[in-house]
């Protein structure tokens, strides 16, 4: 059920996330989520992709300072309301989120939302049983 | 003109040369029976102290360097015992390690003796108020200061570093006519001075004697400009004694040496020969009447040059002129010596970090600015911002730790830095000075 992310480390210093993008691009990674956390100096990219091994040896090899993190991918109801459905249930458990980010493109009648949380497993089984649905990491992959 | 001490002060060069030649046979003598680093080194060179009759024999001497007295730590070069010692100060040094000096009674008579001709120098006497901005403490400046100023029977203000609207509140309130800092540190209170609307006419700042970094003769006449004062520059380090080994006086034309005490020679750092007056090259110093702590031809780094015509103020010791570089790699930022090895060693230490840095010094407002940038790796790295944030803390901490000085630390991509074969380039020094 754990999804792989991509971070990288960004400088605050213009083109460097168009480079971190095209090495992506050239190399045929698509990317369906992403989100920038940012300070004054550095920022970190998050990213979702199909293929997160390829993805991180890539960049890699290409000298940027990458790591690999489990998160977790729901789907929740596209409506109001809907995203507080599945937080109160991690609250609930009194499981903490460090960041949360939504996807880029739609997928169906539901809005995807990538979370990051301190027990990953404890999360997801959390949520299913309060019947939010956890997307598999192929599912997520081929999105 | 005033002087503090006429005899020593204004004597000709033979009767100086009388003075030093005692001094200097006397002093080998005593570093030869009581120091065993002294000795070995002689006997290797097979010299006796009955081979230094003149002192054209200082020559034959071997040098003493800043490693020796890290690899003696601490008190290996002391040449007393150690009941003997009332005082202890310390200079940072690289890898933590720090370079111990030692004063007797009589070391900090000569300490304050020197510096009051120093102080007397600026215009100084029992009338004055001296306000003493340098750190107290381990470095000699605070101290240093404080008893030359009690020997001229000055009221001292031991204020030490720091606190600028106090300071300028207290030069205010309690008529301060002469100010000890480092040159930064004199303009940086004078910009602040404008911001809380004091002006030259609510002070009594007649002089300040500022050292313990470079400064440029354009920055002294900012400072002379905007105080209003007279602006001397004083030269010192503490292996030798502290502040009061050379001073200028009102003539400002170069900074005349303590040579009762202080022997200068300027040699060639490469080839070590001895260069003749007026030659650019490394300044050695002699030690001839210290106790604690004597120092045989000790390398200071510093780059001077020596003057022995006679000055206008009727002085006729040595002159050197303003040090205008280094011949190793230590920098001076806000007064404190700081070595690149330092910043090295505690991002090795650290093991989270490549030993790729760089540092970028930088004088912002007229205070010094260090920024170190180190390169982000692998296992550093995390995609939460706090930790990577705790990792910033924890380089910036140790460094302030070790250095003693604040940096500002920035995280930088991999393989940013630049490679260069050889030699790394370390340090960017955006400095004018």
């Amino acid at each position: 059920m754990l999804v792989k992310q991509i971070s990288v480390f960004l400088e605050n210093k213009s083109g460097r996330l168009a480079e971190v993008t095209r090495v992506l691009g050239d190399n045929n990674i698509d990317i369906s989520a992403l989100s920038i956390a940012d300070t004054t100096d550095f920022g970190i990219l998050r990213l979702i992709v199909n293929q997160p091994e390829k993805a991180e040896e890539i960049l890699k090899n290409n000298d940027f300072t990458v790591s690999c993190t489990s998160v977790i991918a729901i789907a929740v109801p596209d409506r109001p309301g809907g995203l507080a459905g599945a937080l109160d249930v991690l609250d609930r458990e009194s499981i903490g989120i460090e960041y949360m980010y939504a996807f880029v493109g739609k997928h169906s009648q539901e809005a995807l939302v990538i979370l990051r949380v301190e027990n990953p497993d404890k999360a997801i089984a959390a949520l299913q049983n309060s019947r939010i649905r956890v997307l598999s990491s192929e599912e997520v992959y081929d999105l | 003109m005033q002087y503090w001490n006429q005899t020593y002060e204004c004597m000709s060069r033979e009767e100086m040369t009388r003075v030093q030649t005692d001094r200097l046979i006397n002093t080998v003598k005593r570093v030869y029976h009581n120091v065993p680093f002294y000795r070995e080194k002689m006997q290797k060179a097979g010299i006796e102290p009955s081979d230094i009759r003149s002192l054209e024999d200082l020559q034959k001497l071997p040098f003493t360097y800043k490693q020796d007295l890290r690899d003696t730590y601490p008190y290996g070069l002391f040449a007393v015992p150690l009941s003997e010692i009332v005082r202890i100060h310390a200079s940072s040094g690289t890898t933590g390690r720090q370079t111990v000096v030692g004063y007797t009674r009589r070391d900090l008579d000569t300490w304050a003796e020197v510096m009051a001709r120093t102080l007397t120098c600026a215009g100084g006497d029992k009338n004055s108020f001296i306000q003493i901005a340098y750190g107290y403490g381990l470095f000699t400046g605070g101290l240093g200061v404080h008893y030359g100023a009690e020997r001229i029977g000055a009221s001292v203000i031991p204020i030490s570093g720091g606190n600028t609207k106090r300071q300028l509140q207290i030069m205010k309130d309690f008529g301060t006519t002469i100010l000890a800092c480092t040159p930064s540190y004199a303009l940086y209170m004078a910009e602040e001075m404008e911001e809380l609307g004091i002006s030259r006419s609510d002070l009594k700042l007649k002089a300040g004697v500022f050292g313990a970094e470079p400064w440029s003769n354009g920055m002294r006449k900012q400072i002379e400009e905007r105080l209003g004062i007279m602006a001397i520059d004083i030269y010192g380090l503490s292996e030798v004694i502290g502040p009061g080994v050379a001073s200028e006086c009102p003539y400002q034309c170069g900074m005349h040496i303590a040579e009762d005490h202080f022997i200068p020679e300027i040699i060639n750092p490469e080839t070590k020969e001895v260069l003749p007056p007026g030659s650019v090259g490394e300044l050695v110093f002699t030690t001839i009447t210290k106790e604690g702590l004597p120092l045989i031809r000790y390398r200071t780094r510093d780059l001077s040059s020596l003057n022995y015509e006679k000055c206008e103020c009727g002085r006729t010791e040595v002159r050197m002129s303003k040090v205008t570089g280094r011949t190793d790699d230590m920098l001076i930022i806000r007064g404190v010596n700081v070595f690149p090895s330092q910043i090295e060693s505690v991002l090795l230490e650290l093991g989270e970090t490549a030993p790729h840095y760089l540092l970028i010094i930088d004088r912002v407002g007229n205070l010094d600015t260090l920024e170190v940038w180190v390169e982000m790796t692998q296992n550093m790295f995390s995609d939460e911002v706090k930790c990577i944030e705790d990792i910033e803390r924890k380089i910036r901490k140790e460094l302030e730790g070790t250095l003693g000085i604040s940096a500002k630390v920035k995280l930088v991509e991999p393989k940013t830095i630049e490679r260069s074969e050889g030699k790394a380039k370390r340090v960017i020094d955006k400095r004018n000075i």
